[in-house]
């Protein structure tokens, strides 16, 4: 298979600091005492940011992207509407990134994450762990099978509730790719409301994180499905990008 | 007028309270996948200075976050990295360079057991310092922070690393030293905010 591939040298295009939210989002109120209130440094950059660790499919296991199965007892299955989420991670140049893991967290369908320190009185769901991973194909495709997440409450104003959500965990080829965001759900109520997906600036970045119904992925009488594609940092394009890899 | 055709970079959005059920399920006693990632940088016997890398990451009123994940990327003794990316040799094979920690439960604080990392050069040419790289993501934390771990024995390459020579407010490089505790052991506490506010990137 021959696809164009993301270039694995060259320094990484600047991130936007214009698009990406800023530290400090009063809304958001925990960002008001973890923000750091100077400039930051600012170099180009150099290998230690231009590399990343290795990850091999090798290390997967066969339930690793299937949510609804990866931690339900034998015969099983988690509760809530079956979904299939999908899509490509691209860079800016929208190649496809290949090799990149993903790593996935959500609450169950009724919006309780399985962690000590969670309080929201909604019931667990003993076959649902609520975390999965996977390793984008040569195209930087992925995909996994969960179930449609629960909205849920949490302490910020007295009636903050987030939006159905899923986290993505994200590695490149570099270290200065690295990537944690959240997908949210076409058409959910709760999208303007959200202090969290406020922090993002514009309504362009809430519709780059907001996952369309995808009706021609979905399995009929089994599970629909949503399309959620990821952009990681560029390289700065050269000549020397177009040498064969390992000249 | 035409348009560039590139695309953005997804918005960043908080790794939340539960980034640990995510990235090291079984810290959070999600017993799956065999056991977290990056809980071990070696596979074997390493070759150079073995060394233990501790610290606390502290919100502005100094309280430790307890919900953080800390990631840590560097090259093995030699200065070679285990990546995929390396063209300039093979780095050691027993080292992952690579670590995530969860912090402690109770106290906040990450440990690293690594190897003091060799130094790799800037894009000109020059040699940086050994350092390594710091990533950390919270709970209140909009878009990861990177930061940088340089030794506080290293005199003579921190003042010729040009990066280092960057830093504006010269007062506030002790934000990127880690301070050296016993033989093999040192600490490097993040503060988010404050008088003492870690030096972030912006790489
Ligand atoms: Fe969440």
């Amino acid at each position: 298979m021959s696809h164009p591939k993301t270039p694995t040298a060259g320094g990484f295009i600047p991130r936007d600091r214009d698009w990406q939210p800023d530290a400090l989002t009063p809304r958001y109120k925990t960002s008001v005492r973890r923000s750091p209130q100077s400039a930051l440094l600012s170099f180009p950059s150099t290998l230690s940011e231009e590399t990343s660790p290795i990850f091999g499919h090798a290390m997967l296991g066969a339930l690793d992207n299937d949510l609804i199965l990866n931690y339900a007892q034998p015969g099983e299955s988690a509760i809530g509407p079956r979904i299939i989420v999908h899509g490509r991670v691209l860079d800016e140049n929208g190649r496809g990134v290949p090799g990149a893991l993903v790593e996935f967290w959500q609450a169950n369908a009724g919006g309780r994450y399985r962690h000590k320190k969670e309080s929201y009185l909604a019931a667990l769901d003993p076959n649902f762990g609520g975390c999965g991973r996977t390793i984008t194909a040569e195209d930087g495709s992925y995909e996994f099978r969960t179930i449609y997440p629960g909205p849920y409450p949490w302490p910020n104003g007295m009636n903050d509730w987030r939006p159905a959500h899923i986290h993505f965990s994200l590695f490149g080829h570099g270290f200065a790719q690295r990537l944690i965001t959240q997908m949210y759900f076409e058409g959910d109520p709760h999208i303007p409301l959200c202090p969290i997906l406020s922090t993002v600036k514009s309504q362009a970045a809430v519709d780059a994180l907001t996952a369309l119904l995808d009706m021609n992925r979905t399995v009929p009488m089994d599970s629909r499905a949503f399309k959620f594609d990821m952009v990681l940092r560029g390289r700065r394009q050269t000549y020397f990008e177009n040498r064969k890899e390992g000249l | 007028m035409q348009k560039l055709d590139y695309l953005r970079e997804s918005p960043s959005q908080t790794a939340g309270p539960y980034v640990h059920i995510g990235c090291t399920p079984n810290f959070t006693g999600i017993d799956i996948y065999g056991g977290d990632l990056g809980t071990s940088m070696k596979t074997g016997p390493v070759q150079g200075e073995e060394i233990t890398v501790k610290g606390t990451v502290f919100d502005g009123t100094g309280t430790p976050l307890r919900d953080a994940m800390i990631e840590i990327w560097q090259p093995d003794a030699a200065g070679l990295f285990p990546s995929a990316n390396e063209t300039r040799g093979t780095a050691d094979p027993n080292f992952t360079g690579w670590g995530r920690s969860p912090g402690d439960m109770v106290t906040g604080e990450f440990t690293f057991e690594t190897v003091k990392p060799g130094a790799v050069p800037f894009p000109d040419g020059r040699m940086q310092a050994p350092h390594i790289t710091a990533w950390v993501v919270a709970r209140g934390i909009n878009i990861g922070l990177h930061t940088r771990i340089y030794f506080e024995d290293e005199d003579a390459a921190n003042a010729a690393d040009p990066v280092l020579a960057r830093v504006e407010h010269q007062n506030r490089l002790p934000t990127l030293l880690a301070r050296k505790e016993a033989d093999g052991v040192y600490r490097f506490d993040i503060h988010l905010q404050g008088p003492n506010e870690t030096i972030f990137f912006d790489v």
